[in-house]
């Protein structure tokens, strides 16, 4: 019997080096879906899962990290208070790719402070909300992204309006904004690719169906509606640099690139209108719109290739921090005996 | 509060044993002035300590600056006042209340308070008209003010006026025309004092020999310094009376200590974050992926802190939080001192927890916790609290000068990937490999293929997998609280100073320390023999109980109004209950022997 071949990336790792355990979400969550992209754009992208680490909050998003990159180091916090442990995590190494998953529970509730402080600082690493506008993991209640008249079993009716996470993103001036559909993987993974070569915090909130408690035809964070109502702004594509000349693959010209902090591209070809993701005051617009004309308004929203990241602010050494060797933490005796003199 | 006068007293000289209040109006800039004269007197060789009791406000309300002088060392807080600086009208008459009879007040003379006390000795002070004579700078009249009284006291005690005026130019280091001028104001108001005031008080003050082992600053600044020694990396605070100046001087000094000196960058980072269950994120985050991390908070931040410090003892993460205690409950007394926190501290977390704390009595106890604290975290692989307070945080005492850490930096059990390769024996981050209840750790960035593992405040196994099996949760659980026992007899012991055939214990902790042990001295006198034990860590080392067990009765003596120290105490020692009396009082201010000798005399005298 022949060998069945292995196919490897250019780092010589398979796909199924970048997988985790087994999902215990349930079949057909659209986090599972995520999940499959995370690896796949992981992997497409030749990151070696060492140099990534994974930070996550508490529901059931945040219990997916659990099943990829079983070989990243991962940490599962507190509810809402992700974006703090992953900030002080990516600190001891800065040349770690850092992925964090939350939910809509999980960021648009307790843990809308640290994600709009989060954004705010613009630490480099990629903020994911699986957002499926219910609480899951206790049976069913609204989440505070449920649509106003949201009708769910044992519920009721949701009388509030929602909190629209790509608008708080929008209006807390973060540097790369984007939405996307459990159900449009493709779009997911390149969407994932460009976060991952941004230098800033990356937010992409993915409408994930929860299969189990909100995902009627008529509701916005189901499969169904996704499918029939996803506009999509433009058809994305991640182009890695030193796969440039991909571009003469484009026909008439008609989409727009962007470069990103580590030289990569990414091509937005143009749909049905022109749409400019560098202007925060046309993203606002189309959100309006989207919401007007009941579409699920989807792709890369806004970016800021060159927005600061919050280790721009600081002075800091290029060795990773956990790293160091103590005696360059510990400053001479001398200049101990010089703070004892000063202190008269 | 007023105590009389035994006779004859008012003619004798009292040399370097007063306590002298300031009382001016918050915002004022009297700060200066203050620090002025208590280290003018420190330069003098006199043992001196300064406590400031301030209001939660920025400008307007009174406050008041004690300053102890005295020449035995004591340096706790007195109750009442042998001289008074009066510069606000509105506390004239309740502060006179505190002064002594035959005490001194030295008022501005624009204040039209009647004095209604006629055994105090009355000093005029003509602000207003030296101030005008001085001709001083308008932007700087406010401040000159307060150096009407500096030098008017300072003549009138014998304060060396050479001495403040150094002690001037080393404070305005900077800024040496700032120091003239305050100068200048200085010398011209003592100079009035002595061609108008006749000394009528019995209060002087005379040169010691120089306290050359000592310095003068307080214990926000040496815990910084400590952390810094320490090899502190990471620190993530949101400000907070009265710890903000921990973390403020992290920023003042570790730019300039801890930069690589390869590249001049720093080997650290502090970040301000947006609240407290924000800043322990952060330092638990930063603990978990390897660098030397810690926080500072006070009470209210430290409720903020409890979920996270909960999962950072079931997961294992180290990390340094220093709670600068104030007065709560709730938003309590915000500006003023307490060791109201030590019940939390020690259970903080929901669920099984039981957490390291440290207890720092002096500024030099503070530096030194400040770099230990750090070495413990990472050997055990937990949190560790210091337990420092306002009055220790915040006032500025005498403290001997620091010492450089005695061990080098032991980051504890990590395995990069050569230690992972070479290990040789089955890893798992909770795996107990020595049989001392600590596993080993891989951190972050390790490329070594066995290495990485998911860390998570669910339950856990051995391997870091998650686990809701009830045999895994015993086990886990019950070799952290080995982990946690095996530490007793290694965290900081307790100290003591005993007396020959003693047979009562004094026991306390922290910054209560020299009310305690001038109590000691003080019921010595009255014939009541003590030994004293001061407690420097929690969970207890076995000298606790043996302390405990050889005195008939043992007074533990804390600032809270349950007597939390000695209600753990009581968990531990059940047996020992019987021979443990509770001394506690809290009512924002610090400790007195007073409250401690009359307690003690009420029992045994």
């Amino acid at each position: 019997m022949a060998e069945k071949k292995v196919v490897t990336n250019q780092i010589g790792l398979s796909r199924s080096d970048y997988r985790g355990e087994v999902s215990t979400l349930c079949p057909g969550c659209g986090h599972n879906t995520i999940s499959a992209q995370i690896i796949t754009a992981c992997y497409e992208m030749d990151i070696p899962p060492e140099r990534i680490v994974k930070f996550s909050g508490i529901g059931c998003s945040s219990k997916s990290p659990t099943y990829f990159l079983s070989k990243s180091f991962g940490f599962n916090g507190l509810h809402g208070r992700m974006p703090s442990l992953a900030l002080g995590g990516a600190f001891a190494d800065r040349r770690m790719k850092v992925i964090g998953v939350s939910g809509d529970g999980d960021t648009a509730s307790i843990g809308i402070g640290q994600f709009k402080h989060l954004i705010r600082r613009n630490l480099p690493m990629v903020y994911i909300i699986e957002n499926n506008g219910v609480y899951g993991l206790t049976k069913g209640q609204f989440s505070a992204t449920a649509e106003k008249g949201l009708e769910l079993k044992n519920q009721g009716m949701n009388p509030f309006m929602p909190i629209d996470i790509v608008k708080e993103a929008l209006v807390g001036n973060a540097s790369f904004v984007a939405r996307s559909f459990a159900g449009d993987p493709k779009q997911v993974r390149e969407l994932l690719k460009a976060a991952l070569s941004h230098n800033g915090t990356s937010v992409l909130d993915i409408i994930s169906p929860c299969v189990s408690f909100n995902n009627r035809e008529d509701t916005l964070h189901s499969y169904q509606w996704g499918r029939q109502h996803e506009a999509p702004l433009h058809d994305i594509s991640y182009v890695p640099t030193r796969r440039a000349i991909i571009l003469d693959e484009f026909e008439d010209g008609s989409f727009k690139e962007v470069t990103l902090h580590d030289g990569s591209v990414v091509v937005l070809k143009k749909l049905e209108t022109d749409y400019d993701p560098t202007s925060k005051w046309q993203a606002l617009k189309i959100l309006e719109e989207g919401e007007r004309e009941h579409y699920l308004i989807t792709g890369l929203i806004y970016v800021n290739p060159t927005q600061p990241s919050l280790y721009d602010f600081l002075n800091l050494t290029d060795e990773p921090l956990n790293r160091i060797s103590s005696h360059k933490l510990r400053p001479s005796k001398e200049s101990l005996d010089q703070i004892n003199q000063k202190m008269l | 509060m007023k105590k009389e006068l035994e006779a004859g007293q008012t003619s004798s000289k009292v040399v370097n044993d007063f306590c002298m209040t300031v009382c001016t109006v918050n915002g004022s800039g009297s700060a200066t002035a203050n620090t002025t004269l208590l280290r003018a007197m420190f330069h003098m060789g006199i043992p001196v300590t300064g406590k400031n009791i301030f209001p939660s406000n920025i400008k307007g309300l009174p406050t008041w600056f004690s300053i102890r002088v005295s020449k035995d060392g004591y340096l706790a807080r007195v109750a009442h006042d042998d001289i008074i600086v009066q510069m606000n009208s509105t506390t004239f008459s309740e502060d006179l209340d505190y002064n002594v009879s035959g005490g001194v007040v030295f008022y501005a003379d624009h204040i039209a308070v009647p004095i209604h006390r006629d055994d105090v000795i009355a000093y005029p002070m003509p602000v207003k008209d030296l101030i005008k004579e001085a001709d001083i700078p308008r932007n700087l009249r406010d401040y000159m003010e307060n150096m009407v009284y500096v030098g008017v006291v300072s003549q009138m005690l014998g304060i060396d006026l050479d001495t403040v005026h150094q002690v001037l130019l080393d404070q305005f280091k900077h800024k040496p025309s700032v120091a003239e001028s305050n100068f200048t104001m200085v010398k011209l108001a003592a100079d009035w004092a002595r061609d108008n005031l006749e000394k009528k008080d019995r209060y002087w003050v005379e040169p010691m020999p120089p306290l050359d082992e000592y310095i003068m600053t307080d214990g926000n600044t040496a815990g910084a310094l400590g952390a810094i020694y320490g090899g502190f990396q990471f620190c993530g605070w949101y400000p907070i009376t009265p710890a903000t100046s921990l973390a403020e001087s992290l920023n003042i000094f570790a730019p300039k200590l801890r930069q690589d000196p390869e590249n001049g960058k720093n080997t650290f980072a502090v970040v301000q974050a947006e609240d407290e269950l924000a800043s322990i994120g952060m330092a638990i985050g930063a603990g978990w992926a390897g660098i030397r991390s810690m926080t500072s908070t006070s009470g209210p931040g430290i409720s903020l802190m409890t979920e996270y410090m909960s999962l950072a003892y079931y997961a294992e993460v180290p990390l340094v939080l220093w709670d600068v205690q104030r007065v709560g409950p709730s938003t309590g007394l915000p500006t003023r001192t307490s060791q109201g926190d030590l019940n939390l501290t020690y259970f903080l977390g929901h669920g099984d927890t039981n957490q390291i704390v440290l207890i720092p009595s002096t500024v030099n106890e503070c530096f030194k916790f400040g770099w230990q604290a750090f070495e413990i975290a990472e050997k055990y692989q937990t949190p560790v609290i210091i337990l420092s307070d306002l009055d220790l945080g915040m006032n500025l005492w005498m403290t001997k000068k620091f010492d450089y850490p005695d061990q080098p930096i032991n980051r504890g059990k990590i395995l990069w990937e050569e230690d992972l390769e070479n290990f040789g024996r089955d890893w798992g981050r909770y795996l107990d490999v020595d049989g001392d209840g600590i596993p080993y750790r891989t951190l972050m960035g390790n490329e070594h293929p066995k290495a990485p593992y998911f860390t998570r405040g669910t339950g856990h196994d051995e391997y870091g997998n998650y686990s809701e099996a009830p045999d895994v949760w015993v086990r886990v659980m019950d070799r952290i609280k080995m982990k946690i026992e095996n530490a007793r007899e290694q965290l900081p012991k307790p100290e003591y100073r005993n007396l020959e055939g003693a047979r009562i214990g004094l026991i306390g902790m922290g910054s209560t320390e020299p009310a305690l042990l001038e109590a000691q001295d003080k019921l010595e006198i009255l014939g009541v023999k003590c030994d004293y034990m001061r407690i420097r860590a929690l969970p207890f080392s076995k000298e606790v109980g043996e302390f405990i067990e050889a005195h008939e009765v043992n007074f533990v003596a804390e600032l809270n109004r349950d007597g939390q120290l000695h209600q753990i105490l009581s968990i531990d020692y059940c047996h020992l209950t019987e021979k443990m009396v509770s001394i506690a009082y809290m009512d924002g201010l610090p400790m007195t022997a007073e409250l401690v000798v009359d307690a003690v005399m009420e029992k045994e005298g």
